[in-house]
This record gives structure tokens, C-alpha cells and sequence, in this order.
């Protein structure tokens, strides 16, 4: 058995165990380096969904969980989810609909940056990054797939997170844009030394990561 | 004791926790303490115990001398056949209308009037139809003197006929749409036209395939909107006043009456009245709920034969009809408030009249801006502290995977069961007992009872159906969650929240007795004074009136409607709700 080594930089999920009803759903003990992906596989309803709300902080009471989650050596378990600095990707872009495509990036900038024209500046840059330059009054409604799924991986990296959580992120993309939006995730998230932790169904997605691989066990 | 206030410190938070945990159940003490204590304070008088009147013993004084007020059963019968009678009708028509019309492109029309037709309000509503009935109302206009000879009004007691027919009509042009919308909203929750189309493909007509395999699971969610139309149908004022029958008048309007009396002693007889008209409606409860499994197990009995009634095409049109009349009789109504308040000089049998004039709006334009001011006063505090205490509930709701139950569901229409007269009186009589001052204040307490269901059942689906994900995005990304709220959540559900809003409003400016009770005849706003017009007659000041009230109701309506489209003008995702 390894020791836990709590000064480990990355995300550590320590002897994580989630029950419900008495029935164990996930049993997890992971640590995923900077830089580095996890892949966890399963079918639906083996525990992936319960596994990052748990990372993330907005488990449902009716779970029981055990262990700890450590992000660069601090124990995250007890804080809530806005102090984590753990940053999540669903399915789905989840653009706020009643912002501009510059005010969702707004929202995810630190309020450390006080200055107006520093913020714009700072929207307008991670705009030219995704090649979406001069999007910022844009209506997220009226962008395509391609161009939501890159402002949403903007939008949570501009909150400078210090792990990334991925839910089937890809699986609503057409298979095309899926390989090109897959390929700017994980290169993005390697530049900026986060660790990943991926949740998937889909092999493609898990080849691609070429990291590590758990697979959750189907229920019952 | 005081304790000095930290920032940031944990405590705090969890202080803050605890108090937002408890949202629900101040939510529910601001419905229920009202009327327990409106209840309390009916119940004491009715038993003789009455301090300030110098009663301070028990005695079943005041109900005997109820009982032989020689109009006491036929106000009561009166109140009983008026309530069924406009539960039925109504209940009978939502039924069989959506039975024979769901899925069409005619049912979506009648969907789409629902809410504006909703706003009116029922004593506006009152008016028309009395305006359209009457001898010399427009049906009558219209068909004379061709059809009927006529060359004056018929003298026939219409409104105000002794069988409360008149009243019951409407009513029913009121509670139709009502239920009807709840009926559209339960439909969401089943899978509705699938049911029917199967039941259709083993060759059962389109009207009886509904009925057989949608019903069922349908009224048990309308279950409790029915008994709320029985109860209000029972003990109704406002429109009684208008419509209904005068000597006797119906048992919650002449408990009003004595009310009112300058003689305050006859405020023990208005007590046992109250607690009689309650009795009455829970009787009537029991009675119509002991009819619903009677006509279940009947209904269930005629299914297992499986007959096929195919043939519906009579009753798909009669069903077609009984829907229009209720909707038409209150916009032509409407039309009718609106003639008369221009009217010059219109004589009998003419279909209008010979000019129109500003004159009655312009001289009564004084007399309206105080009971606007007052309307909307009270309606503004009454929707902002019920929209305030439902988002606190549902955020409590949500944080603390608080789930208000079904069972809790049927708390929040409770009051609405409660026939009104009969807790109001009592909150008059504390008043009295207490020396505190009826006004405003007091008025919007009794007003929040009845707009809070409303508010709550508005915007609690919307709200509920909010995805969740977005908060998770928000707080990884680092906001807490007032941001996510006010950011967030709030925006993005204006659409719900104004209508919500409106919908309250709507029922606040609708209020006639919590606001004639509750303030003691002191507090007037458009609906008080346009009842107030009835006994006097004049239809081109009822009309500046009641139209005045029916705009209060629905200009939030539009508004509501519009802000968004115009706030969220670049926002698509937002536009169609």
C-alpha cells in the first residue's frame, strides 16, 4: 500500500468510498499529477455523475461518503464548492443564455482584477486564444456547437481552477468537432499543469487521454 | 443579548444557515396564523364570548337567534346550490372540452386567452355579465324589438333573480378558465394524449377514451383546485352583491351586511353566521368528496363493459359551446363596461348609443386616483413580501433538500378552502378587541394570505426545473452563492418571476372582502368602490369603475410579458418560454 504523501502537488482522492442505502457505489483511492488525466469508465448509473459531485462539493445529503479529497496537499472535503478552485465541464456548454459571450468569460474572471479595461482586455485575449475574436457581444444562442463547447472550456480556465473535472464533455459534440475540441481540452489543461480527471463512455475519449484508467463496476 | 457581529466567521454562516432552513415554515405562518387567528376570533363571538361588547360568558345566544333569522335556510340552501351548481357546470365543461378538444389547434387558442381572462377580476367580470343579461343588457338589445318585441326593458329580476342564476353564470364564466388552467397543468405531468391515441387505436371515441384512461389520473391533481372553486363558490360577496339575489342575499353577503350594521350587537349574529357558512362549506366538502368515489366506482363499473362510445359529435360541439359561452359571455361583458363608460344618450332597444363622450370618465378621473394609489400600494407590498418569502423557501428548499411534499402542497391551498367570511370576520373582531388600527397594513396581511398560494404554485414549477448544473458551473468557477442567485438564477427566471408577480397582483387587486373586513371599511381601493357602485346603478360610472379594475389586474399582465421580450431582445435562448 502506498502512504498518501500530503505535500504531493495534484488532486488525491484519498480512500474515497460513497454509499447509498448501505450499498457501496464508488470506491475510489486515486492521485492524478499535474499535468495528467484520469479516465474513469462506466456505464450509466455505476456512480461517475456522484463521483465528481462529491470532488465538486454539491453531493446530495442522501449519499454517504467516506475519505478525503486533497487538491495540492490541502484537504478540500469540508469547504464548499466556490473555495474549491476545482473547475467542472458537463455535457451540455452551460453558457449562462442571459450573458454576452464576453460576459460569461467576465464571470469566471478572479474579482482580484478589479479594473475594468483589464477584465475587457482579458476577455478579448481568451477570445483570440479560441479563435472566436470579436464574439464578446454575442448572443450564446446564436453560436455554433463547436464555438460554445470552446467559450465554456474558456469560461472555467479564466477562474484559474487547480484541477478540471470533465462529465462526458465530448459526447455531445458531432464526431468531427469531438477529436478537434477533445485535442484543445486536454492541451490546454497540459499548459496549464492541471491535473484532469475525465469521465467518460466513450473508448475514443479514453484513448485520447492516454492516462490512467479505472473502470467503475456496473450496479447490482 | 447582543453579540458583537463578526465578519466572515463561520458561526455566521451557519446562523444564516439555520434561520434560511426555517423559510418554509415562516412562509406557511404567513398563511395560516392569519387565518387561525381570523378563525379564533369568528368562533368566540359565535359563542357568546365577545369582551368589548361587554360579553364575557358562553351561551348558544347568537346561533339560535341565527337560526331564526327567518332567511337563514333559504340563504343557506342558497349558498349550497350556488356552490355545487358553479363546481359542477364548470367542472363538467373543463372536462368534456378538453376531453373532446386536447391536441387541437383550438385548444391551444382557448390556452392562450386563459391568462388574460384569469386577470379580470371576478367582481369586473360580475358586471359585464350583469350588463350583458339584464332586460336591458345587449343580449336584449340585440334581439329586440325584432325578435322580442320589445320596445322597453322586460321587467324580470335579472340580475338579482331569487334562484341565484344569474350568480351562478358568473361565476362559472370566472371559474371555467381557472379550471381550466389547472387542468392544462396536470395534463403536463401525465402522458396525456398517448393514453388517449391508444385507447383510440382499440376503437374508443376521442371524448370517452380521455375520460376513461386521462381522467383519473388528471383530477387527482385538480382535486384540490375543484374544492377551492366549491368553497368560493359557496361563500362568495363580491359578486353576490352584484348578481346575486337581495332579500335574502346569500348567507356570506348578508353576514357582510350585519357586519356593517350600525348596531354592533348584530356583529354576534355575523360571527355565527360566519361559523355557519364554514359548516356549511366543510359539510359540502365531504358530501362532494363521498360524490367523487361514488361517481369513480359508477364510472369504473360502465368502463369494465367497454363500450365504445364512439359516436361523440353532439357532445364534442356541446362541449365546444359550453367552453365559448363562459369565454365570450366575460370579453363581450368587458366590451359592454367599456361602451358604457363612453355612452351619451342611449335609448332602448339601440344597439349602441347615439354618442360617446369622455364626460363620465373625466368627472369621476378625481374620484379614481386615491383607490388606484391604495391598489396598488397594497398589491405591491403583498406580491413582494409573497414573491420574497417563496424564493427564500424554494432557495431553502433547494440548499437543503427540503422537499415540500404533496401533503404540504395541500397546505398551501388550505386557505384557499376556507370559505373567506369566516376568518375574515374574526380579524375584524380582534381588531375591535385589540384597539389595534384596520388600515393599510393590515389590509396587505389579509391580502398575502391569498396571493402567497398563488405566487408560490406560479413560480415554484419553473423554479424547481431550473438546472442545476448551472450553479455547479458557477460555484467552480468561484462564486458563492448570493452571486449565483442574484447572477444567475434571478435573471435567468424573469420571465416566471414576473409573471408570477402579475398573477399576484391580479389576485390582490381582485380581493373585495379581506379589504372591506380586514379594514374596516376604511381602507379603499377600485374593488370596494366599484362593489360599492352596485346598489346605486349608475352603468356609466360601474363601468369607469370596474374597467379601471380590470386594467389594475392586467397592465402587470402585459408588462409582464413584455419586459422580458425586451430585456432579453438579443437573448434567443430566452425569448420563447
Amino acid at each position: 500500500m502506498n502512504q498518501p504523501d500530503d505535500t504531493r502537488n495534484g488532486l488525491t482522492v484519498e480512500h474515497l468510498c460513497i454509499r447509498l442505502g448501505g450499498e457501496v457505489l464508488v470506491d475510489l483511492d486515486a492521485h492524478i499529477a499535474p499535468g495528467h488525466i484520469l479516465t474513469i469508465m462506466g456505464p450509466s448509473g455505476s456512480g461517475k455523475s456522484t463521483l465528481l459531485s462529491v470532488i465538486i462539493g454539491t453531493t446530495a445529503p442522501a449519499f454517504d461518503v467516506s475519505g478525503r479529497i486533497l487538491l495540492d496537499g490541502t484537504d478540500i472535503s469540508r469547504l464548499p464548492p466556490q473555495k474549491r478552485r476545482v473547475g467542472i465541464l458537463f455535457q451540455d456548454d452551460m453558457l449562462f443564455p442571459h450573458l454576452s459571450i464576453g460576459a460569461n468569460l467576465a464571470f469566471g474572471l478572479p474579482p482580484g482584477i478589479r479594473n475594468r479595461a483589464q477584465r475587457r482586455a482579458r476577455v478579448v485575449e481568451a477570445l483570440a486564444d479560441i479563435g472566436l475574436e470579436g464574439f464578446e457581444d454575442r448572443d450564446p444562442a446564436t453560436l455554433s456547437g463547436g464555438q460554445r463547447a470552446r467559450v465554456a472550456l474558456m469560461r472555467m480556465l479564466l477562474a484559474e481552477p487547480r484541477a478540471l473535472l470533465l462529465d462526458e464533455p465530448f459526447s455531445g459534440l458531432d464526431a468531427a468537432l469531438r477529436d478537434h475540441i477533445r485535442e484543445l481540452v486536454f492541451t490546454l489543461a497540459r499548459e496549464r499543469q492541471l491535473p484532469v480527471l475525465l469521465v467518460t463512455h466513450d473508448e475514443a475519449d479514453a484513448r485520447a487521454a492516454k492516462g490512467e484508467r479505472v473502470d467503475l463496476a456496473t450496479p447490482g | 443579548m447582543e453579540r458583537p457581529f463578526r465578519s466572515g466567521s463561520v458561526t455566521r454562516l451557519h446562523q444564516d444557515r439555520s434561520l434560511l432552513r426555517h423559510a418554509p415554515l415562516v412562509m406557511l405562518g404567513a398563511m395560516f396564523i392569519p387565518v387561525m387567528a381570523g378563525l379564533a376570533g369568528t368562533f368566540l363571538p359565535a359563542i357568546g364570548y365577545f369582551p368589548a361588547l361587554g360579553g364575557d360568558s358562553l351561551s348558544p345566544g347568537p346561533i339560535l337567534d341565527l337560526v331564526r333569522w327567518p332567511g337563514f335556510f333559504k340563504a343557506g340552501a342558497l349558498s349550497i346550490t350556488t356552490g355545487v351548481g358553479v363546481t359542477l357546470l364548470s367542472l363538467a365543461i373543463v372536462i368534456l372540452f378538453t376531453a373532446a378538444w386536447q391536441g387541437t389547434r383550438l385548444f391551444s387558442a382557448a390556452e392562450r386567452l386563459l391568462s388574460p381572462l384569469l386577470s379580470v377580476p371576478h367582481a369586473a367580470a360580475a358586471f359585464g355579465v350583469a350588463f350583458l343579461l339584464a332586460p336591458s343588457g345587449w343580449l336584449a338589445r340585440v334581439m329586440s324589438p325584432w325578435a322580442t318585441g320589445w320596445t322597453t326593458p322586460p321587467d324580470v329580476l335579472i340580475p338579482q333573480d331569487p334562484w341565484g342564476l344569474t350568480m351562478m353564470a358568473g361565476l362559472v364564466a370566472k371559474e371555467v378558465p381557472f379550471l381550466l388552467l389547472m387542468t392544462i397543468a396536470a395534463l403536463g405531468q401525465t402522458e396525456s394524449i398517448k393514453s388517449r391515441t391508444i385507447a383510440q387505436s382499440l376503437g374508443y371515441g376521442r371524448t370517452w377514451a380521455w375520460m376513461t384512461v386521462v381522467l383519473p389520473r388528471v383530477y387527482e391533481q385538480i382535486r384540490l383546485p375543484v374544492y377551492a372553486v366549491l368553497a368560493y363558490a359557496m361563500s362568495v360577496v363580491d359578486v353576490a352583491i352584484i348578481l346575486g339575489p337581495n332579500a335574502p342575499g346569500t348567507l356570506s353577503a348578508q353576514v357582510v351586511s350585519w357586519m356593517s350594521d350600525a348596531d354592533l350587537a348584530l356583529r354576534y349574529r355575523a360571527s355565527a353566521g360566519a361559523l355557519a357558512q364554514l359548516g356549511l362549506v366543510g359539510g359540502t366538502l365531504i358530501l362532494w368528496r363521498l360524490m367523487e368515489l361514488s361517481v369513480g366506482c359508477a364510472a369504473r363499473r360502465w368502463a369494465y363493459l367497454g363500450r365504445r362510445m364512439q359516436r361523440d359529435r353532439v357532445l364534442r360541439h356541446a362541449a365546444l359551446l359550453g367552453a365559448a359561452a363562459p369565454i365570450l359571455a366575460v370579453l363581450i361583458g368587458l366590451a359592454s363596461l367599456l361602451v358604457w363608460s363612453f355612452a351619451g344618450f342611449w335609448s332602448y332597444p339601440d344597439v349602441l348609443p347615439l354618442s360617446f363622450t369622455w364626460t363620465t370618465w373625466l368627472r369621476h378621473a378625481s374620484d379614481l386616483r386615491d383607490p388606484i394609489m391604495e391598489t396598488v400600494r397594497i398589491g405591491a407590498m403583498a406580491v413582494g413580501i409573497s414573491l420574497a418569502l417563496t424564493i427564500i423557501t424554494l432557495e431553502a428548499e433547494q440548499r437543503f433538500n427540503l422537499k415540500l411534499t404533496t401533503r404540504r402542497l395541500g397546505l398551501l391551498y388550505a386557505p384557499l378552502l376556507v370559505p373567506q367570511v369566516a376568518f375574515l370576520v374574526g380579524l375584524q373582531t380582534l381588531a375591535l378587541e385589540s384597539g389595534l388600527d384596520a388600515g393599510t397594513a393590515a389590509v396587505t396581511v389579509a391580502h398575502i394570505v391569498f396571493v402567497l398560494p398563488y405566487v408560490f404554485l406560479s413560480i415554484a414549477g419553473p423554479y424547481r426545473a431550473w438546472d442545476a448544473r448551472y450553479a455547479t458551473i458557477s460555484a467552480a468557477m468561484g462564486a458563492g452563492t448570493q452571486r449565483t442567485l442574484w447572477k444567475i438564477r434571478l435573471p435567468m427566471l424573469l420571465g416566471p418571476l414576473l409573471v408570477a408577480a402579475a398573477i399576484g397582483f391580479a389576485v390582490s387587486v381582485g380581493q373585495y372582502l379581506p379589504t372591506l373586513l380586514v379594514g374596516a371599511g376604511r381602507v379603499q381601493t377600485l374593488t370596494t368602490e366599484a362593489v360599492a357602485l352596485a346598489s346605486g346603478g349608475d352603468r356609466r360610472v360601474i363601468g369607469v369603475f370596474a374597467l379601471t379594475q380590470t386594467l389594475a389586474a392586467a397592465v402587470p399582465f402585459m408588462a409582464a410579458i413584455a419586459l422580458p421580450r425586451f430585456f432579453w431582445r438579443n437573448r434567443r435562448a430566452l425569448q420563447h418560454r
